[in-house]
């Protein structure tokens, strides 16, 4: 079905392939995989984009991918792009210093679409999708997306079913924006632990109650609903001021496929 | 008999039933003399909650925390109110709930949930099925819900059931810029409740919300319509205000004594015809 869904939504559009940022984790090596079988490995262009303080298995780790599926490849090293504006404001945090890495990766990202004539394939899951750890404009920022309905948990499992190397599979999930930067150690909790309860209070909607009731900590339940709850701008497109009797985003309603 | 009204166009806080509750016990303090209070729709929990109306739903009855507070409000003022119903069997209705002397005298569920245009209701609420006048101490009274009222079917029934006294609540979108001071949707309940007013020689009062919800803005613009069609009272448009209104009940008299529409309305007629019309064309609405 998630192939069956990349050829459709790129095919329809007169588009034959789709360009992707391959970091070394498991959700963008599980994205190529269904992408190269969807519509050939020729059609799938990886970018590898690191900073100098990447990590330094992230380039070979997703040299893996890119032998085992053929795909095409291309490495921008985004230090002299991004290092001039932190070299100009020397205040900026680690989190304002991370957003400006996922967003510069998003316009090479799309620079390629034109570049390659490609859709944007996106591989955010639906944990970092309803928790909001994204950059919103960064690293959210996508054409389509087959893997936003699959939690952390679930993308292993596909992980594991489609052959991903061993060691992508085995590594601490983390966004690799500065060194040591681990996604469970800047949350607070596990994936495991968290898909748990979102998958109680999203897919089978238990309330709050509920859920403490079926195990989970008070704290935790409230936590993450407050998290969720405030990130839900990340999941939507931008407010228009409605003014008039037919407003773009409220009762002007077609579906992107509209016309094909 | 004089009939002190206060209309409330207030701005809500989306799915936080806790500071609605407060804002409308502060409106209840600042209308200090009115015999009756009205809020718009959904006073208690905002208007467009999609997956939030399980999450903010109330029972009229005085176990309920919310009501617990709102009935002894009402021990006063009559209150006019807007909330989440949830019945036994989980079903969510859009109502509105009178209450007066620490009682429920009447609770109103949406009969007609628009889900066209902006509109989504009948994705998320339940069909209220009744349409109802009731008694208060100020007369027979009947209670719409905004897009209740855009179906004149049901100010009929009301009329026919007594009502003297039209309360219509709205949560209004702005929509429709024209060169005019207000919005079509604004026009448009303005002119059904200057019209309603009129062919049934009755009160109508009709109060609407302000703020934004999600780029969506909501009009304000309380107005009140005497018997005669006359305007007798205005709100602002898009400020949050009170809007106070004094009744004088004697003018359905003197109206209908100028104007007889009540006492030659030929409702076996409608009756009749209506029985017709629906078997002949098998319309089973």
């Amino acid at each position: 079905m998630l192939t069956g869904f990349i050829r459709s939504e790129v095919t329809r559009v007169a588009f034959k392939r789709v360009v992707l940022g391959l970091s070394g984790g498991i959700d963008s090596a599980v994205a190529c995989y269904l992408a190269a079988e969807a519509l050939g490995p020729e059609n799938v262009l990886a970018l590898r984009l690191p900073y100098k303080t990447s990590s330094p298995d992230s380039l070979p780790h997703a040299q893996l991918v890119i032998d085992a599926l053929g795909i095409q490849s291309k490495t921008i090293d985004i230090t002299p792009m991004v290092d001039p504006y932190f070299d100009a404001n020397l205040d900026m945090d680690k989190i304002r210093r991370g957003n400006v890495m996922a967003r510069e990766r998003m316009i090479i990202w799309y620079d390629h679409s034109v570049a390659f004539n490609a859709l944007v394939l996106g591989t955010s899951n639906k944990t970092e999708l309803l928790l909001g750890y994204t950059t919103h404009y960064g690293d959210n920022a996508s054409a389509i997306n087959p893997n936003g309905d699959l939690y952390k948990t679930q993308l292993r499992q596909l992980a594991k079913a489609l052959g991903v190397p061993q060691v992508i599979q085995d590594k601490n999930p983390s966004a690799d924006l500065w060194a040591g930067q681990t996604t469970e150690g800047e949350l607070g909790f596990t994936y495991e632990e968290v898909d748990s309860l979102l998958y109680l209070l999203v897919d089978r909607r238990y309330n709050p109650e509920q859920c403490v009731t079926s195990g989970f900590k008070r704290d935790f339940v409230d936590t993450v609903l407050e998290r969720v709850r405030r990130n839900q701008f990340k999941r939507m497109t931008p407010l228009v001021a409605k003014v008039s009797n037919r407003t773009v985003g409220y009762d002007f309603l077609y579906l992107r496929d509209w016309g094909t | 008999m004089k009939l002190k009204l206060a209309l409330v166009q207030m701005d809500t806080r989306l799915g936080v039933m806790s500071a609605n509750l407060e804002k409308h016990l502060d409106y209840i303090k600042k209308a200090k003399g009115a015999d009756l209070v009205i809020f718009p729709e959904l006073s208690l929990t905002g208007y467009i909650l999609q997956d939030l109306v399980p999450t903010v739903v109330s029972r009229p009855t005085s176990h309920d925390p919310t009501f617990k507070t709102l009935l002894q409000a009402s021990k006063d003022t009559d209150l006019l109110v807007g909330f989440v119903e949830e019945d036994d069997r989980h079903r969510y209705f859009n109502s509105a709930a009178y209450l007066s002397k620490g009682e429920v005298v009447h609770i109103h569920r949406k009969v007609y949930l628009p889900t066209y245009s902006m509109f989504d209701e009948g994705r998320f609420w339940a069909w209220g099925d009744s349409v109802r006048a009731f008694d208060t101490r100020f007369g027979r009274a009947g209670v719409l819900i905004c897009e209740d009222f855009w179906h004149a079917s049901n100010p009929y029934l009301l009329w026919m059931d007594g009502a003297d006294l039209f309360y219509f609540i709205s949560v209004s979108p702005s929509r429709g810029l024209t060169t005019d001071e207000n919005f079509d949707s604004a026009a448009f309940v303005e002119h059904v409740g200057q019209a309603y007013a009129s062919l049934f020689t009755s009160f109508v009062a009709q109060t609407n919300r302000v703020g934004y919800e999600d780029g969506i803005n909501f009009w304000g613009g309380a107005s009140v319509y005497d018997p005669n069609g006359e305007q007798i009272a205005k709100g602002l448009y898009h400020e949050e205000s009170l809007t106070l209104a004094e009744l004088d009940l004697d003018e359905l008299e003197r109206a209908r004594k100028r104007l007889p529409l009540l006492r030659d309305e030929r409702s076996a007629l409608v009756q009749r015809e209506l029985n017709r019309i629906l078997q002949q064309r098998g319309r089973t609405f």
